[in-house]
């Protein structure tokens, strides 16, 4: 790992490296591939610890969905599966022209990484599209954490079926909840308000990080414009759709357990 | 100040009245579980202090007999031994393997109840315990009959606490929303602290009782057929009173005017209350009902909504009355 | 003497804020981290001094204080205690021990141990440090804002409701949580990817195992107290229903989250000590570590181990007897590599030749304190003491022998150690060292009473309690300022060794022969013009004491490099 060569004249900063310092090589590595190799290890790393961060609320998800079975599977009824399914194929598509950007990269092929790129984000747009969608219509119909005052598991509001709504999921609870004595129905409803609590926070953290990396994205995009990348620099790329592919692991575990039990 | 010890109903003159004193490092041993517990500490003790003075012995030894003026340079000795490693390591771990173990036997006895344990629910509720006995009297001190199996069932109203009895050497945290359980059988007559010991806010220093070991059960009886009624004998504004304080009211709610987390009784009655959504009213029986049982209704205007219903207690009809009584009685200066 | 001190080195060679807001040197870093858990460690121990104040006596109510300062009385006499705990806890925790060692020597000093002229990341190193100054602002707004009344531990469902400011806190502990992982992460490549030709993995000084082991740690428990105090955060302003029972949620869950991290981090705070006073022993013995490969696996066997015993902190929580069996069992096993451990340091004692200087009364320090904390943690994990003495001072004396006399002695014997290499000055021994004694005895004095006010029953978090705990409390708190004495006296030292007539530091006073001793003291700016020929990192016999330098010369010297060992057989590339 040390470099055999003498400084040369008029070169007395550079530490050593002799006049060939390649221009992406940091001063404190030697060579591109321990830097590179450096690179990966880190991301790794970091990719295990967003793991982590998500297995706290899978946890919760476990615990919940153990003491609560029935509940719980009765709460995915509520989860469009249509928009899920739709929303995982997106992810998987995007995945696919992330990987191919790497290759890309590798490649020197400018314009087709650009295009990769682009699509890429593009479908993450689209998730988080159907994410608002989804989202807003279970702000609308009250399908909310029951500690938010609209929410319709709200135990301090307890929800008590009126007559005239058309709502799908509303007759729904209504119907199943007929029979139910009052305390009964804020037992049930507060547990199936826990549900949503977990959809929101599992869901949304997901799309925070779908967020992050949109605006990642958006800056390789911008770096490959610059005509930064080629077969000599394609770290930042690799590292991104390594994230990248984490991001759309975890949703790939979110789909069946959210909206797949019922 | 704080009071430490709650002020007490009055209880004859009995051996239960006593504190024992405990010894320099324990409290007394006043549980069927303390002598084993202790003996469990102390066998701890002893094999952590002769390992300890051993490690310090060597220490020190080396650190003298080799330092730089008579040791000015190292000698020769082995970089590692595979023997040594191993006699250090297995020795050790037997000692370890027997604490697991005598630990675990312990614990064994601490969590099987005996079958016809005496029963008793115990609900902690910021900050303040409340005891319910099987014949439905409830006070706030623990009372319990000497010599037989005591069951506690715990659990809070509204945050972690923890029964400690230090004396009996038992331990159990109050979670709200389910049934924890210790059990003990008191060996010793007398009074002994119950602290609460898992933070639980502003007055968790405060949210200590005593245990009462009544010496017979006869004796235990008779102060128990007392408190099912603790309010014979009283006016309405008298047992308002004394409702008041075993009920907790006065955590927050002062009776003199003083400021506090929620607003004082003195003068209640008659007052124009303005409320935090801007509408006012003349307090009267009904506010003061309603406020007590459903205290998010009605918010004052600059306090927050924390009190949960009925103060965390089980309020009888009776005693919403009767603290309507004592709340009209106290008059502004 | 002769004077050794280059013209040009790390601290001088650029000057101004923004010179060392932006630096991406690690060493510059490595100060600046130091400095800033220096501050964060007294304004804890002002809080911690605030608690022993009012712990002197019985009934010496807050009110009185509170009347004699003047501080708020909105606050009420209890919660201002309250808060002062919680503070003491959350800021020494989360800004002090945890950063501590890793953050700031670990930084100083890990690349140029490894021959290296920075770690992996240098950019990423940087943004640790100001993630550590964002995690300290919330902090700070906390503080005057609602203030902090929860626990460091949050506990819920107290944490959900309480009126303070609860979601300043978690997002400083939050934002701490990165700082500490990207650190872990920085090392833990560092380690694997810029170790110099010859240093193999058992080669590498016992430090660097320390900080690995840590790194793995770091890396893997951070995140989850990170989504814990997330998920802690989101129930409080949301109602999400994970642990407000209220909602149907478990506050046991939360618990359960929490010390899943919490437990493998007082590991962290424990295995960088470990690694600094494995350097300090077998330097100022002049010999190498007895049992290298011996104390190299038990730290990784520490940090993996530090994984499963969680629940041994919850035996009374009311999770089920089984998993309290289980726990238990486990917790031994952690015990053992400890030992170990110490056995192994008290061997390397044994016919070496050995200086008492001011790093090494730590070092001997850590050996009396850590063996006091880790012995008695045994109580604590046997099952049938346990349920007796959780919650109560017993508990409390353990962690502070561990976490303080154990984490923070060696990380201030580790700033004594490194301290001419990082100004190139040498401090005066005799201050020093009266300081150390004197914290010691104050260290011992504020927590042995602790012990026996615990086992006859007092509870932790108390500011109040029965006269039979008083002289307990009395002489603790005695201790208290006689170890905030000893320590500022130890801290008057080392700023006194900057100021005036300095007396300048040779390359290498400790005679030691890592690789950071190698170049002058202060180092240049890019440590090492390459990377050093190594072979062990305890060959003492490389280095000889010369009389002129007040130092240690190397006795076989590189060429065109007075600080340089050649060593063994490994020849310049």
């Amino acid at each position: 790992m040390t470099t055999a060569s003498a400084d040369a004249p008029g070169h007395d900063d550079d530490h050593g490296h002799g006049h060939d310092h390649p221009k992406h090589l940091a001063h404190h590595f030697d060579t591109l591939e321990q830097q590179f190799d450096s690179s990966k290890l880190g991301m790794w790393a970091f990719l295990l610890t967003e793991v982590l961060f998500f297995s706290g609320l899978f946890v919760a998800y476990a615990t919940l969905r153990a003491n609560n079975p029935e509940v719980f599977s009765y709460a995915s009824s509520f989860l469009d599966t249509k928009w899920g399914a739709i929303n995982t194929v997106v992810l998987l598509i995007s995945s696919f022209t992330a990987a191919m950007s790497v290759r890309n990269a590798q490649l020197g092929e400018t314009s087709k990484l650009k295009r990769n790129l682009i699509i890429t984000l593009i479908c993450a747009g689209g998730f988080m599209g159907i994410k608002y969608v989804e989202y807003s219509h279970k702000w609308h119909a009250g399908l909310l954490p029951p500690g938010l005052e609209n929410s319709m598991f709200n135990p301090e509001t307890p929800w008590v079926p009126e007559a005239g709504h058309h709502d799908a999921d509303y007759l729904n609870l209504q119907r199943d909840t007929m029979d139910m004595a009052p305390a009964e129905r804020v037992h049930f409803m507060t547990t199936l308000g826990r549900f949503f609590g977990v959809y929101f926070f599992l869901t949304g953290l997901h799309g925070v990080h779908v967020l992050i990396g949109m605006g990642v994205i958006s800056w390789l995009i911008l770096r490959t414009s610059r005509g930064e990348f080629g077969p000599d620099n394609f770290t930042a790329v690799d590292l991104v759709a390594l994230y990248w592919h984490l991001v759309d692991l975890v949703w790939i575990f979110l789909f069946p357990l959210l909206y797949l039990i019922a | 100040m704080i009071n430490l010890v709650p002020h007490l109903l009055a209880f004859q003159q009995s051996s239960s009245e006593q504190t024992p004193e405990g010894s320099l490092f324990f409290p007394p041993k006043a549980s069927n579980f303390a002598a084993e517990s202790d003996w469990l500490y102390n066998f701890i003790f002893w094999v952590s202090a002769i390992a300890f003075a051993l490690t310090i012995i060597a220490t020190v030894y080396f650190v003298v007999r080799y330092r730089k003026s008579v040791s000015p340079e190292p000698q020769p000795s082995p970089s590692h031994s595979t023997k040594l490693e191993v006699i250090w390591s297995v020795i050790p771990s037997i000692f370890l393997v027997i604490m697991f173990w005598k630990g675990f036997e312990l614990f064994v006895d601490y969590r099987k109840v005996p079958a016809g344990a005496y029963q008793i629910q115990a609900s902690g509720v910021k900050w303040k315990w409340t005891f319910r006995y099987p014949t439905g009297a409830e006070s706030e001190v623990l009372h319990v009959p000497m010599g037989e199996p005591v069951e506690i069932l715990i659990t809070s109203k509204d945050v972690l606490h923890s029964v400690f009895i230090p004396a009996f050497r038992v331990k159990q945290d109050a979670v709200p929303g389910r049934y924890t359980k210790l059990w003990f059988e008191a060996t010793m007559p007398g009074t002994f602290p119950l602290y609460c010991t898992e933070y639980c806010g502003k007055d968790h220093s405060a949210m200590t009782t005593t245990t009462v070991v009544h010496e017979t059960r006869g004796e235990f009886e008779e102060w128990l057929k007392g408190a099912l009624n603790p309010y014979e004998g009283l006016t309405p504004v008298q047992s308002g009173e004394l409702a008041y304080t075993r009920r907790g009211c006065n955590a927050c709610h002062s009776n003199d005017g003083s400021a506090n987390t929620a607003p004082t009784f003195q003068g209640l009655m008659g007052l124009t209350r303005e409320f935090e959504d801007g509408s006012s009213l003349v307090a009267d029986r009904n506010y003061i009902l309603e406020s007590i049982v459903n205290p998010k209704a009605k918010v004052v205007q600059g306090f927050q909504p924390v009190m949960l219903p009925n103060g965390g207690q089980d309020l009888s009809d009776d005693e919403r009355d009767f603290l309507v009584a004592y709340i009209n009685s106290l008059k502004a200066n | 003497m002769t004077n050794t001190t280059p013209d040009v080195h790390y601290l001088n060679c650029e000057k101004g804020f923004k010179s060392w807001f932006w630096t991406l040197d690690h060493k510059r870093l490595g100060l600046m981290y130091m400095w800033s858990v220096i501050a964060a460690f007294i304004l804890g121990g002002i809080f911690a001094l605030l608690v022993r104040m009012e712990l002197m006596q019985p009934n010496m109510g807050i009110e009185e204080n509170a009347a004699l300062y003047g501080w708020s009385k909105e606050l009420g006499p209890a919660n201002l205690y309250n808060h002062f705990f919680t503070l003491h806890g959350a800021i020494m925790v989360f800004l002090v021990i945890i950063p501590g060692i890793p953050a700031a020597l670990g930084n100083f000093a890990l690349p140029m141990m490894l021959g290296a002229k920075d770690v992996a990341y240098p950019k990423l190193n940087r943004f640790s440090y100001h993630l550590w100054l964002s995690g300290a602002i919330f902090f700070v707004l906390a503080l005057v804002t609602k203030g902090l009344d929860t626990g460091w531990t949050f506990y819920a469902p107290y944490s959900l409701t309480t009126d303070t400011a609860v979601v300043f806190a978690t997002t400083g502990a939050f934002i701490l949580g990165f700082s500490s992982i990207f650190t872990g992460l920085n090392m833990l490549v560092t380690i694997h990817k810029l170790r110099p030709e010859g240093m193999t993995w058992f080669k590498m000084p016992l430090f660097l195992w320390a900080i690995y082991a840590t790194a793995i740690i770091q890396i893997l428990a951070t995140p989850v107290i990170g989504i814990a105090l997330l998920m802690l955060t989101i129930e409080r302003v949301l109602g999400v229903g994970i642990f407000d029972p209220t909602l149907g949620g478990d506050p046991v869950l939360f618990e359960h989250i929490f010390w899943f991290y919490s437990h493998p981090a007082v590991y962290v705070m424990v295995l960088p000590a470990m690694g600094v006073v494995s350097e300090l022993l077998a330097n100022f013995s002049r010999k190498p570590i007895f049992g290298y490969r011996s104390i190299a696996f038990s730290s990784v066997a520490i940090a993996i181990f530090s994984f499963i015993v969680w629940g041994h902190h919850m035996f009374v929580s009311g999770q089920s007897d089984l998993v309290n069996v289980v726990f238990s069992a486990l917790t031994f096993s952690v015990a053992v590599p400890s030992a170990i451990k110490v056995f192994n340091w008290i061997a390397t004692l044994y016919k070496g030749s050995i200086s008492l200087d001011t790093p090494m009364w730590y070092a001997l320090s850590v050996i009396w304190l850590f063996g006091i904390g880790g012995l008695t943690g045994l109580w604590l994990g046997t099952l049938g003491t346990d349920i007796h003495l959780h919650d109560t001072y017993f508990v409390v004396a353990h962690f502070h022998f561990v976490m303080v006399g154990s984490a923070i002695f060696a990380f201030i014997g580790g700033v004594f150690y490194w301290w001419p290499k990082m100004y190139g000055v040498m401090y005066n021994e005799t201050i020093a060292k009266t300081g150390t004694a004197i914290a010691f005895i104050g260290f011992n004095l504020t927590f042995l009473p602790q012990f026996i006010a615990g086992s006859k029953g007092m509870p932790r978090r108390y500011f109040d309690y029965a006269e039979e705990f008083a002289s307990y409390n009395y002489w603790s708190s005695i201790g208290a300022m006689t170890l905030g004495v000893g320590l500022s006296i130890a801290l008057y030292a080392l700023l006194k060794s900057l100021m005036g007539q300095r007396k300048a530091a040779p390359a290498n006073p400790w005679g030691a022969v890592t690789l950071d001793w190698q170049c002058t003291s202060p180092p240049p700016p890019h440590n090492f013009d390459h990377a050093p020929p190594v072979d062990g990192p305890y060959d003492h016999e490389l280095v000889r004491w010369n009389n002129d330098l007040q130092g240690y010369e190397p006795v076989d010297p590189v060429d065109g490099d007075p600080n340089l060992a050649r060593m063994g057989s490994a020849k310049l590339a």
